[in-house]
């Protein structure tokens, strides 16, 4: 027994030796000198001091397709402004719960100047560090409390991507009468599934745009929704979406993060319209276009504030516009003829304000057109600020606040499964 | 002639069962294969991602001893584990396979949230706290005595009974949080942000503290409990055999029920902790698994509370360093598991070297 042992411990004493000399020296060399070159680069080029650092919390990791939307951001910005891998500093599977604080106290202990967090669970946990680390910007996406907060380093973020829902609303609306004028469907057969997480704003508010913009081109289209009750499950979206399906949808769209339904709609050859990725790559028969948030213009915007020492907004809402909210490549072999050109066409509207996604006179609610709102803006459960003006309703609007409050279950033409 | 014939159908390696082993001797083995595992852990890491062995361990210290927070964060969640492992102890030791302690921990800790919900403007703060405690306590008593009472009435099995109860606790929690929050993604955020009412106070100006030495005195409460106390003795007659407890006139039964109590209650107690003195707020995935985890750690501990304090320790040591590994080197966490799985593998499998002995077969001269 002893043999044995003794045979065992020189064996890991010697693969342990091994260990270090192989790989020890080199890769600690090739490390030295690239820092150097970055450092180099840093000062000259983009006037960013080298001991800045921002650090990310992220609710899961790159198998998300939510969160790998945030870190493609990331490290887009971080190779555009050459920043290193000590100054840009990835916390994945952080939880909604006490974690995220200590995460983003610990960023904050490890000298980062911003700290951003990607879910709408680590709010109050990023508020909490917030109030303990004065000198940091603590900056989180989707969040609706900064405006009622009043902090100086607590800043809330979203996009109009209700715009974006719009525009890949048009390309499934012309995929719908495609298939109309080939006598697949009948104008009543029409009808949109639809896979939400949740039924919370955010999730209205994109369906509702989503199904307003496919109905902008055919007019006969209706939708039927049903809820995960999950942001990421692959084996209830796949379901969900086979249910939708089989109950008459001929075409999906969904929010909710896996590829559960876009592998499910290849599998039915039914076109799909994704969200925050491509996945023709999953889909290439049935992936139509996916409308996306590109974070990477509030990573810039906030990353250029701190170096400048100017204030971050508040409370941030990207657009077309800032190059926040973007469609992925349309899938010209599942698209519908024309397509491209009616995008670009609403795309221009919007931006020359022409075109409102929210317009009260192309939608209703119970049979009669809305005249006034109470949104629930302050994020209490209650409605107390009305948002219908000069005939629109003003979604993410100046002066409210960034994250959706469009919450009407539901306008005429969408019903639950 | 016969001897030589022995011989030749000697296998190369044969096993016995160890009678005795010295102390140090079992505590080389362990040392070795912790060692063993390590390299193995940085052969495969070195295999998959290039990167040096040495740069993932050294990050794997990082994540708990680089600055006091993470000291801080891994006193605490040693706590927290084991607590809930001193919970499940009694009932493991009395061979009741008590697969609940998740589903004990949540309602527990549900239940803590539902005081701070709805009294938390009403009592004054100590007030609260002892109702919480005593609220989360009897919940997690509640969700034990079940399977208890109907493993001592009927003899249903308790393991599947247990592991149930848990998918039950999730979704009462899941089903709070749609009322406390009507719209929503199913997330409950900080109770009481702005009062602070229910949160355990700081100690000595550390956040942790009071936890760390409420899991401490329930340590040494429990070591005692067990070891020297007649109910600690009634508890480990009726795991070696129910039928001598019964001859020797033990009420198998009572001992049964009473023990899942307090297996429950101290299940309550780390709901109470999770909710008041670390997350104060309750989400479906707030015990993590922990009470999982914590089977492990007690076997591995063989029932010892104070070696509990070790294996736990071990546990969220490798969990840190888990994270830390995938922060500064940019690795998907999925690499730390594996490291975790090698080293507990090697942990777990040299006890078959401690307790069972390898006999190569002698070498003789060539007949």
């Amino acid at each position: 027994m002893k043999k044995f042992i003794s045979i065992l411990l020189a064996c890991v004493m010697v693969f342990a030796l091994a260990a270090c000399t192989q790989t020890g020296t080199p890769t600690e060399d090739k490390d030295t000198s690239a820092a150097k070159t970055e450092e180099k680069n840093t000062a000259e080029e983009t006037g960013i001091s080298k001991d800045f650092k921002i650090g990310f919390i992220f609710l899961h990791d790159e198998n998300s397709t939510y969160d790998n939307n945030f870190m493609q951001a990331a490290n887009a910005v971080k190779e555009e402004l050459k920043l290193s891998d000590d100054q840009v500093i990835f916390k994945t599977n952080i939880g909604e719960d006490n974690s995220c604080y200590e995460a983003a106290a610990d960023l904050a202990d490890d000298g980062c100047k911003i700290v951003f967090a990607d879910s709408f669970g680590h709010e109050s946990y990023m508020i909490q560090a917030a109030k303990e680390f004065p000198e940091v910007q603590f900056c989180h996406a989707t969040g609706t409390s900064a405006h009622v907060e009043k902090l100086d380093n607590f800043h809330n973020a979203f996009a109009s991507i209700y715009e974006g829902r719009y525009l890949a609303g048009i390309a499934a609306g012309m995929k719908l009468n495609e298939m109309i004028a080939d006598s697949k469907i009948t104008a009543d057969q029409a009808v949109i599934g639809y896979i939400g997480a949740f039924d919370y704003a955010e999730v209205v508010s994109g369906m509702t745009s989503f199904f307003l913009g496919a109905r902008s081109v055919c007019e006969s289209a209706t939708m039927k929704v049903t809820y995960t009750n999950s942001w990421f499950d692959i084996a209830l979206e796949k379901e969900a979406a086979l249910k939708l399906i089989s109950s008459g949808c001929v075409l999906i769209s969904q929010h909710a993060d896996s590829e559960g339904a876009p592998k499910a709609c290849e599998e039915k050859n039914v076109p799909n319209v994704a969200y925050n990725i491509s996945t023709i790559s999953m889909g290439p028969n049935t992936a139509l276009i996916s409308s996306k948030i590109d974070w990477a213009p509030y990573f810039r915007l906030i990353i250029d504030a701190v170096t400048n020492k100017e204030a971050i907004p508040t409370d941030w809402c990207g657009g077309i516009e800032e190059g926040s909210v973007v469609l992925t490549e349309l899938n010209d072999k599942v698209a519908a003829e024309g397509t491209q050109a009616k995008i670009d066409e609403a795309k221009k509207a919007m931006l020359d304000g022409t075109l409102k996604v929210f317009d009260t006179s192309k939608f209703t609610v119970d049979g009669a057109t809305l005249t006034e709102y109470l949104a629930d803006v302050d994020g209490d459960f209650t409605g107390e600020t009305n948002v219908i003006a000069d005939g629109f309703f003003n979604e993410s609007g100046d002066g409210f606040r960034s994250a959706p409050y469009f919450d009407i279950k539901y306008i005429d033409g969408i019903s639950e499964m | 002639m016969t001897k030589t014939d022995k011989r030749a159908h000697e296998p190369l390696i044969h096993i016995t069962k160890r009678n005795q082993i010295p102390w140090w001797k079992s505590w080389m083995i362990r040392a070795a294969a912790i060692i063993l595992a390590l390299v193995v852990g940085a052969i495969f890491v070195m295999l998959m991602t290039g990167y040096n062995p040495l740069q993932v361990y050294s990050a794997m210290l990082d994540g708990n001893f680089k600055s006091s927070r993470k000291f801080w964060m891994l006193l605490q969640n040693t706590s927290i584990l084991l607590c809930i492992s001193l919970a499940v102890t009694p009932a493991f030791k009395m061979r009741f396979w008590n697969t609940g302690a998740e589903g004990q921990v949540l309602v527990g800790a549900l239940a803590s949230a539902a005081m701070m919900f709805y009294v938390g403007d009403r009592l004054n703060n100590a007030v609260l706290i002892i109702v919480m405690l005593i609220a989360s306590i009897a919940a997690g008593v509640i969700w034990a005595v079940l399977p208890a009472y109907f493993k001592a009435k009927w003899n249903t099995n308790e393991t599947l009974f247990t592991l149930m109860m848990n998918y039950v606790a999730m979704q009462l929690v899941g089903f709070a949080i749609m009322i406390w929050v009507p719209s929503g993604s199913n997330v409950m955020g900080v109770i009481n942000s702005k009062t602070e009412s229910g949160w355990l106070p700081n100690v000595f100006g550390q956040k942790y503290l009071i936890n760390i030495l409420i899991v401490v005195a329930v340590t040494v409460l429990m070591f005692i409990y067990l070891r020297y106390s007649k109910h600690g003795y009634e508890i480990a007659v009726v795991g070696e055999s129910e039928n001598t407890a019964k001859y020797i006139g033990i009420n198998v039964k009572r001992v049964i029920i009473r023990t899942m109590v307090l297996s429950g209650a101290v299940c309550g107690l780390a709901g109470f902790l999770l909710v008041s003195g670390t997350h104060h707020t309750v989400s479906k995935n707030i015990v993590g698994g922990m009470g999982f985890t914590a089977i492990m750690v007690s076997w591995l501990a063989k029932f010892n509370p104070i070696l509990m304090v070790l294996t736990s320790g071990l546990i969220i040591f490798l969990q840190q360093g888990a994270g830390e590994i995938a922060t500064q080197l940019a690795l998907n966490e999925s690499i730390s598991d594996i490291l975790t799985g090698i080293i507990l593998f090697f942990i777990i499998g040299c006890e078959f070297f401690v307790h069972y002995k390898m006999n190569f077969r002698a070498k003789h001269g060539k007949d």
